[in-house]
């Protein structure tokens, strides 16, 4: 086989550098209309949802004959929350805060998954997809990146969208029960309220472990193709297959830790697995779209239908997937009705900025692509995935926005220039990183033990 | 002459030949009845010209019976016959219900399919099967040509086939 290789041309970084400076030109475009507007929104229309929000919670306590706990203690915290003594940021910083997050959050997970993705490929010991390992692998290369971003952009947010961070809720006149019970997960070894070791800790070592762990594979499929040893292809897979006990472990911690603990007095047992399959169908879609343009610009010959049948089929299984994590966790809330459990989806529900979002992410999440790629088809031709997978993306967006945003912005949130300029203001860093790192190395392992088998596969 | 009794069987040794002999024997315009072979052989039906199955739309409409007879079912039974107060929830809540339809979608769906395909093969119980050759449950592939849906002579199909590749070239005839 000869090699190929992607020329990242100057005419795409031109488009990429363009739809940078159009997302930058929204997001001051968002931040000025929500500097004018912000304010009075906040205080008086806003201030009559939250009481009307407590008002549901309250008779859901009462229906529930509960103690009334939960629905105190959720009182106590906006109690110091606005008169606690700490400074309260302006609204549209906030916002800032929030979509900082939010796509740090979803940009890692892309990032992450593209690894995940080609170690599965070696564990499994796979054949298909030896064409097209590369794509995934470039998009690891985000990973340093997003590990930077999200240390130093923590330390600017952590106030207004990590509530736990406020030391005076653990001891005092506003000590939190709740929260000095979970204070180990994030303050250990040090005292409660004071600097989150635990935490900040756990961040490194997992972009750090993740990080080696990439290193590693990407030497490994990097030397293939010089010597074509294929001692290399078993190396990978050794990594692999550690790296995936380490990823089932960290994948979930770090869901509790960057998103979970955003909401601190909620919990859902689900969650770890929620935010994997969410980030999981999306880095999936992306490989997907990467690969359908790549080959539509002529690259990428190793690739057919049939390969493009098989992804396809991961993303409409992990689609169906995500439902079911999402269903099971909200049936079970929904079910038990217990008041702290109960919150997390009323405030979602119940609330004129969220409620579209809550049901536009079943609808692009699971209703489109379950119909859409249902047929054999519709996963076999490019059109179609095209059409899918930007659907998907999308909707994994507004899932981490909902998973995020009424945690930190309450009834303050919204949708704007500001989200969509930070949205698109992310993609090109992330795209940039990913496609000039999948420029440097062949587009595909000319040497992978499994190539041949991959340009007969046929299903 | 009558169909599905008189036949002329090719007997192939390896599928590589059946493949080039499939190819070969229908461009001479002769129709096959079925190729036997003891394993899958990759790309057979595509020489062969066989269209893609349409089981997957007998398999969806299924599925949407099941999906509708589930909710029926449970809004019928929760919501009208027997109201019943379940955790302070509506009587007819869709959230609950939606485990059983889709246990019920799948089952209806998985349990139509395999009728629907049990019904278009014929196959059914106490079904005498039509062996055209023991061998082919061993190691031989077997070309049937019908010899009523063929318009050429028995000579000629049988001179195809031979020129094939074919290792043998046999008669056979059903009397049922």
């Amino acid at each position: 086989m000869t090699e190929e290789r992607f020329s990242f041309t100057s005419g795409a970084k031109k488009t990429l550098m363009i739809t940078g400076i159009v997302g930058f030109v929204l997001l001051i475009l968002g931040v000025i209309m929500n500097m004018n507007s912000g304010h009075g929104h906040g205080d008086a229309h806003g201030g009559e949802e939250h009481a009307a929000l407590h008002q549901v919670a309250d008779d859901l306590v009462a229906s529930a004959e509960a103690p009334q706990e939960p629905a105190g203690e959720h009182a106590a915290e906006e109690a110091h929350g606005e008169d606690g003594g700490h400074h309260e940021t302006a609204p549209w910083l906030k916002n800032i805060y929030n979509n900082l997050w939010v796509n740090n959050v979803y940009f890692t997970g892309l990032a992450i998954i593209g690894l995940f993705f080609v170690a599965i490929q070696y564990a499994a010991q796979a054949g298909w997809s030896a064409g097209m390992k590369r794509i995934p692998l470039a998009m690891a290369h985000w990973l340093p990146y997003a590990g930077i971003l999200m240390l130093i952009s923590w330390f600017f947010v952590k106030s207004d969208v990590f509530h736990w961070t406020h030391s005076d809720l653990y001891h005092g006149d506003h000590a939190d029960e709740i929260l000095i019970g979970k204070s180990a997960l994030w303050f250990w070894p040090l005292s409660a309220g004071s600097f989150p070791l635990f935490y900040i800790l756990r961040m490194i070592v997992f972009f750090a472990l993740w990080y080696m762990f990439f290193i590693w594979i990407k030497r490994e499929m990097l030397a293939e193709d010089i010597d074509g040893d294929v001692k290399h292809w078993y190396k990978a897979r050794k990594y692999s297959a550690i790296f995936l006990v380490i990823f089932a472990v960290s994948s979930s911690v770090s869901a509790w830790d960057w998103i979970m603990s955003v909401d601190p007095h909620w919990f859902s047992t689900m969650f770890g697995w929620y935010v994997f399959a969410s980030w999981w169908v999306n880095g999936l879609a992306v490989i997907t779209l990467i690969v359908v343009v790549l080959k539509q610009n002529g690259y990428l010959k190793v690739v057919n239908s049939n390969h493009l049948h098989d992804i396809g089929k991961f993303i409409f299984g992990f689609s169906i997937f995500w439902t079911y994590i999402w269903f099971s966790q909200f049936l079970l809330i929904y079910y038990a009705n217990i008041p702290e459990e109960t919150i997390y989806f009323i405030e979602r529900l119940d609330s004129s900025q969220y409620k579209w979002v809550f049901f536009l992410n079943l609808l692009l999440n699971f209703l489109l692509p379950f119909l859409l790629l249902m047929t054999r088809d519709a996963k076999r031709h490019m059109s179609l995935l095209k059409l899918v997978c930007p659907i998907i993306i999308v909707g994994h967006w507004f899932d981490f926005y909902l998973m995020i945003t009424p945690g930190v912005m309450q009834e303050n949130g919204s949708f704007g220039f500001t989200e969509i300029g930070m949205l698109m203001i992310f993609g090109v860093a992330f795209l940039f990183v990913t496609l000039s790192n999948l420029a440097k190395a062949p587009l595909y392992a000319k040497n992978h033990p499994m190539l041949e088998e991959s340009l007969h596969h046929h299903i | 002459m009558e169909s599905n009794k008189n036949f002329v069987l090719g007997i192939y040794d390896d599928e590589d030949v059946l493949l080039s002999a499939v190819t070969k024997v229908r461009e001479s315009g002769v129709k096959i009845h079925e190729v036997y072979s003891p394993f899958p052989v990759h790309g057979l039906d595509e020489v062969l010209g066989y269209k893609r199955t349409r089981l997957p739309i007998a398999a969806f409409l299924f599925g949407l019976l099941g999906t509708t007879l589930a909710l029926t079912m449970q809004i019928w039974m929760l919501g009208f016959d027997w109201p019943m107060i379940i955790g302070g929830k509506n009587f007819a809540s869709i959230p609950p219900f939606v485990p059983v339809t889709f246990e019920l979608t799948v089952l209806l769906s998985a349990l139509g399919m395999v009728a629907t395909f049990m019904i278009i093969s014929d196959l059914k119980p106490y079904k005498k099967p039509r062996l055209m050759d023991i061998r082919i449950t061993d190691d031989k592939h077997v070309m049937a040509i019908d010899l009523a849906k063929n318009s050429l002579t028995i000579d000629q199909i049988k001179s195809i086939v031979g020129d094939s590749g074919a290792s043998e070239v046999n008669d056979k005839k059903f009397e049922d």
